[in-house]
């Protein structure tokens, strides 16, 4: 017998988006892509410890136009996820429910991880001596 | 308010996962391990950044930083472990499928890790 089509609770598509949601989701996203970018990482251990030829071929992977981006994007979702990570750790202490200091937290966490991808970038473009 | 739970079930206190607060509490103690990793992790790239074979084996061998890195991978993976089922948990609802993902994400956070510190023993021990 089919099933009756009852009526489902409100869900997602009723609520205004706030930086509380978009901290939470992207929270789970860039662990999800850190995830991906576990594997990146375990190949460039492993093609260091195979020697100077085949790490020299990784590190031309990681040097490309392509690459970088990638790597970009992996530090953001580091950054993010580390400033996430922090701020759910300090709501675990029941801290920070009151509303406007869980929105503002939430901001904080994508000004954070904005500022330290550009930080780190620069500052390793500097050791390279591009900068 | 009314409690439904046995007296038995209470003082297991494992709830519907049947696995209590043991994974909760875990991702939570991975995730504070992970602050002061990351950031040496981080710290040493950029130190790092444009640097040959070479100078990265004559980094890595360093018997602290060998250590260090052992203990990013361990912990990570961990964390990575736990964090990949709450998604799987989340969104993918048929037994079978459940089962045969979480096995997969088992299967390949171990080996993320096993290559990982297999790759630093080898730099560390190695001619």
């Amino acid at each position: 017998m089919a099933q009756a089509k009852r009526p489902l609770s409100p869900h997602l598509q009723v609520y205004r988006w706030g930086w509380h949601m978009a901290a939470s989701i992207i929270n789970r996203a860039t662990g999800a892509a850190l995830a991906f970018g576990s594997i990146l990482f375990t190949w460039w251990l492993v093609a260091l410890a195979t020697g100077h030829d085949y790490f020299n071929t990784v590190q031309g992977f990681a040097g490309s136009i392509i690459g970088r981006l990638v790597l970009f994007g992996i530090t953001f979702a580091l950054m993010q996820h580390l400033a996430g990570g922090i701020r759910h750790l300090l709501m675990d202490m029941g801290k920070m429910y009151d509303l406007k200091v869980n929105t503002s937290s939430a901001r904080l966490t994508f000004v954070f991880s904005i500022v330290m991808t550009i930080v780190i970038w620069v500052a390793a473009y500097k050791v390279m001596g591009v900068l | 308010m009314t409690d439904m739970k046995t007296p038995l079930a209470k003082v297991r206190g494992l709830g519907a996962a049947k696995d209590g607060t043991h994974h909760w509490w875990m991702q939570r103690v991975t995730a504070i391990a992970n602050i002061p990793l990351v950031i040496f992790m981080v710290v040493s790239f950029v130190g790092n950044a444009g640097k040959g074979h070479a100078e990265w084996v004559a980094w890595m061998k360093q018997p602290l930083v060998s250590v260090l890195v052992i203990l990013f991978v361990a912990n990570f993976c961990y964390h990575m472990r736990l964090g990949l089922q709450v998604i799987v948990e989340d969104y993918v609802h048929e037994h079978g499928t459940k089962i045969a993902t979480m096995l997969f994400i088992s299967f390949a956070c171990v080996l993320v890790a096993a290559l990982s510190i297999f790759s630093v023993l080898r730099i560390a021990f190695g001619g």
